[in-house]
C-alpha cells in the first residue's frame, strides 16, 4: 500500500515534467519574438524586444532554453498574460477561487442527483419511471453544453427575467466588494461571514444559471453507471443471501446494494472534476462568469501564450493530483484493490 | 416417388450481416432505427448541400456557372463539382445584407438571417463542414489509434510501457485544454506571416492529437486478450509472421469495440468544433458553421428573434441525439452484456 502511494506520488512530477516539455516544445515552432510575449509586461519593454530574446536567450538550443523556463517556472513566473493584464500566477490566484466555486456548487448537486436517480432507475427497471430517466439520460449527454447555456440563457434571463444572466454579482453590489473581508476566497461564504447575506444571495442567483448547465450535460453519465452498477449489484449474491435472510427490502438496497454500487463514484468524482474544468471554458464564456475558464479563452483567442501555456500547467497539476488522489482513495474504500 | 433432395439455402453475405444476432437486436431498437434514419438524412444533407441550399455569389462565380438552378443537372459538369469538391467560396455562408439586426423567415432565407447571414444556408453547409472533417478525423484518428494500439498490445515490454506512459501524459490535459493549447500555438504560427488563416488543417491536428489515445487504449486490451487465443499460436507455429498475425488475426477480432466508439466519436467531433467556433477559436465569421451560428444568436436572444436561436438549436441537438441513439443502440447490440 504505502509502497503503491509512493509509486503514485513520484509520478506526478514525471508526467508535469513530459507534458511541460512537450508543449514547450511545441512553442519552438514560433519566432523567438513570439515567444519573447509572454515577458513583456508593459510598452518599454516591448520597445526593447530584442533586448528580451537576448536576456531570456530564446535563440538558444532548446534543452538550454527548456531549463530557463523550468526554472523561471518553479520560482513561480509563468509570465505575463496579455488578456488579464497582470501576471499569470496573479490572474490564476485571482481567478481560480471563482471557478472552485463554480465547481462546488456544481458538484455536489450532480453526485447526489445521479446517486439518486441512479438508483431509483435501477430499482424501477423498465417500468416507466425508468423509461423516463434512460430517455432524459440520453438527452442529457447528447445535449453540448454551449447550446444548454445559451437556451437556459434565453429562457430564464432574456424570457422570464427571473435570473441574472452574466457576471458574478450584479453591477451596484460590485462596488461593495472591495469592503469585505475575503476569508476562503469564495464570494458567497465571504459574503456571508461578513454579514452581507444580500451579496451571498446575489452571488448565488448568479451560480443557479451556469451550474445548472453543467449539471444538465455532465450529470447524464453519472446516471448511467450508477444504474448499471446497482443493477449489478442487485443480482449478486450477497444481495440474494441478505433477502433470504429476511432483510426489508429498504435495509438490503441502501446498506448492501447501493454500498457496492457506490465504490465507483469516486472514480467518477475524479472524472466529473477534470469535467467541470474544461466545462468551465464553456459555461463562464456564456454566462460571463470572471473565472479562470473565461480568462484562458479570451487568452487564446487573442493568442496569449502565457495565460495559455500557464492554464495549462495549471489543469494538468490539478487533473494529475485528482486521479492520483482518486486511484489512492479507491485502493483504500475498496478492500478488493491489492497493491501487489 | 422421390422427394427432392432439399436445397442447401445458399445465404447471401448480405442476409447473413442481416439475419445476424447483433443487426436482429438491433433491428427490435426503434429508437436506434429512428436515430440511424436521421444520422442517414443529415448525412445526405452534408452531400447534397449544394442542392438543398443553392449556391450564389462568388461560390456561382467559382462553379462558373450563371444561374442557380443549374447545378440540378446531373448531366453537367457543375452538379458533380458542386456536390464531391465545391470551391471553398461555397462554405463562406450566403450573406444577403450587411445589417446586423436579425430579420425573420422569408422565402429567400427561410430560417430567417442573423448579421446578415443566411441561418438556412449556414446550417445546411455548416453539416457539410462538421461531418467532413470529422470523417477526417475520425479516420486518422482511428488508424493510429488501431496501428499503435496493437502494437502496444501485441509487442508489450518496452514499447507497451513506453506508448502507455505517454497515453498517460496525454490524459493529464482534458482533450478541450490540449486542443485549445495547440490550436493557440498553431494560429500563432500561421498568422504570424500575415495572410488568411485557414483553421481547418490546425484544427484536423489538434483533435487528432487528442483523439488516438482513447482508440489506442481499446485497442490494446483486446490485443492483449485475443492475442492468446489458440487460433493465434496456430497461426504462429504455421510460421505466420508479426505482421500478418497482426493485421490479419488479432486486429479483425478486436475492432468491435472500436467501431460504436468511432461511431460516437462522429458525432461527438462536430459538437466539439462547433464548441471552439462557438468560443471563437474555430473557423473565421462567415464559413459555414454550426456554432458560430449560435455564437451569433447570443445577442439576440430578445422573444422576437426566436428564430436565432430555435433553428441553430434544434439542428445541432438533433444531430447529436440521433447520432447517440444509433450508437447506444449498436453498443447494445453488439455487447451482449448490457441490459
Amino acid at each position: 500500500m504505502l509502497n503503491f502511494i509512493v509509486r503514485r506520488l513520484i509520478q506526478i512530477p514525471v508526467v508535469m515534467l513530459v507534458l511541460s516539455l512537450m508543449i514547450v516544445g511545441i512553442t519552438q515552432l514560433l519566432t523567438p519574438e513570439q515567444r519573447a510575449a509572454p515577458y513583456i509586461r508593459s510598452e518599454q519593454q516591448a520597445a526593447r524586444l530584442e533586448q528580451i530574446i537576448e536576456q531570456r536567450g530564446l535563440r538558444d538550443p532548446f534543452p538550454v532554453q527548456y531549463g530557463r523556463w523550468l526554472s523561471s517556472t518553479l520560482q513561480g513566473d509563468l509570465g505575463y498574460s496579455k488578456a488579464s493584464s497582470q501576471d499569470v500566477v496573479a490572474t490564476i490566484k485571482e481567478r481560480l477561487p471563482r471557478t472552485l466555486e463554480l465547481t462546488i456548487v456544481t458538484a455536489i448537486p450532480i453526485l447526489l442527483l445521479s446517486v439518486w436517480l441512479g438508483t431509483l432507475s435501477a430499482l424501477h427497471k423498465d417500468k416507466l419511471i425508468d423509461q423516463v430517466l434512460r430517455v432524459l439520460v440520453v438527452l442529457g449527454y447528447s445535449l453540448p453544453s454551449f447550446v444548454v447555456g445559451i437556451l437556459l440563457l434565453a429562457v430564464f434571463y432574456a424570457y422570464l427575467g427571473w435570473l441574472p444572466g452574466a457576471g458574478q454579482v450584479s453591477v451596484l453590489n460590485t462596488f461593495a466588494l472591495g469592503d469585505l473581508q475575503r476569508y476562503t476566497g469564495l464570494l458567497t461564504v465571504d459574503a456571508a461571514l461578513n454579514g452581507r447575506w444580500d451579496i451571498a444571495w446575489d452571488a448565488l442567483r448568479h451560480l443557479i444559471l451556469p451550474a445548472t448547465t453543467l449539471l444538465i450535460v455532465l450529470s447524464a453519465s453519472i446516471i448511467k453507471v450508477m444504474r448499471n452498477n446497482m443493477l449489478e449489484a442487485l443480482t449478486s449474491d450477497y444481495v440474494r443471501t441478505a433477502r433470504a435472510k429476511g432483510l426489508s427490502s429498504r435495509v438490503v438496497n441502501n446498506k448492501h446494494a447501493r454500498r457496492n454500487a457506490l465504490l465507483s463514484i469516486v472514480t467518477l468524482g475524479g472524472f466529473l472534476i477534470i469535467g467541470l474544468l474544461s466545462g468551465s471554458l464553456i459555461t463562464e464564456t456564456i454566462f460571463a462568469y470572471p473565472g479562470v475558464g473565461q480568462w484562458v479563452v479570451q487568452a487564446a483567442v487573442g493568442v496569449d501564450l502565457a495565460a495559455v501555456l500557464g492554464f495549462a500547467m495549471l489543469t494538468a497539476v490539478i487533473v494529475v493530483v485528482v486521479s492520483t488522489v482518486v486511484d489512492i482513495l479507491y485502493g483504500v474504500i475498496d478492500p478488493r484493490v491489492r497493491f501487489d | 416417388m422421390t422427394t427432392a433432395p432439399v436445397k442447401v439455402e445458399q445465404r447471401s453475405n448480405w442476409q447473413l450481416f442481416w439475419t445476424s444476432p447483433a443487426m436482429r437486436k438491433m433491428r427490435r431498437n426503434p429508437l436506434a432505427i429512428t436515430g440511424l434514419i436521421i444520422t442517414l438524412l443529415f448525412g445526405l444533407i452534408a452531400l447534397f448541400a449544394p442542392l438543398i441550399a443553392k449556391p450564389s455569389g462568388n461560390c456561382l462565380r467559382d462553379l462558373n456557372i450563371t444561374d442557380a438552378r443549374q447545378v440540378y443537372n446531373p448531366l453537367q459538369a457543375p452538379f458533380w463539382q458542386a456536390t464531391l469538391a465545391p470551391p471553398k467560396s461555397c462554405y463562406l455562408t450566403e450573406r444577403l445584407s450587411f445589417q446586423q439586426q436579425p430579420s425573420p423567415p422569408s422565402a429567400e432565407a427561410p430560417m430567417g438571417t442573423v448579421n446578415g447571414y443566411n441561418i438556412f444556408y449556414g446550417l445546411v453547409w455548416g453539416t457539410r463542414t462538421a461531418l467532413k472533417l470529422s470523417f477526417i478525423i475520425v479516420a486518422i484518428t482511428l488508424t493510429a489509434g488501431i496501428i499503435i494500439g496493437a502494437a502496444s498490445g501485441y509487442y508489450g515490454g518496452w514499447i507497451d510501457n513506453l506508448i502507455q506512459r505517454f497515453i498517460d501524459v496525454l490524459f493529464s490535459l482534458p482533450p478541450l485544454i490540449l486542443t485549445v493549447v495547440i490550436l493557440t500555438i498553431l494560429r500563432a504560427r500561421l498568422q504570424g506571416g500575415g495572410g488568411d488563416y485557414d483553421p481547418t488543417v490546425p484544427m484536423i491536428v489538434a483533435f487528432c492529437v487528442t483523439g488516438w489515445t482513447g482508440y489506442a487504449r481499446l485497442i490494446r486490451g483486446e490485443v492483449l486478450r485475443t492475442r492468446q487465443l489458440e487460433y493465434v499460436d496456430a497461426a504462429r507455429s504455421l510460421g505466420a509472421r508479426d505482421a500478418r498475425l497482426i493485421f490479419k488475426h488479432v486486429i479483425p477480432n478486436s475492432v468491435a469495440a472500436v467501431f460504436t466508439t468511432a461511431v460516437l466519436d462522429l458525432a461527438t467531433i462536430p459538437l466539439a468544433i462547433a464548441g471552439l467556433s462557438f468560443l471563437g477559436l474555430g473557423f473565421e465569421p462567415g464559413y459555414s458553421e454550426w456554432g458560430q451560428l449560435v455564437d451569433f444568436a447570443r445577442a439576440w436572444l430578445k422573444p422576437e428573434y426566436w428564430y436565432t436561436l430555435v433553428y441553430p438549436a434544434v439542428f445541432i441537438v438533433l444531430f447529436s441525439l440521433a447520432f447517440n441513439l444509433f450508437g447506444d443502440g449498436l453498443r447494445d447490440a453488439l455487447d451482449p452484456k448490457s441490459r
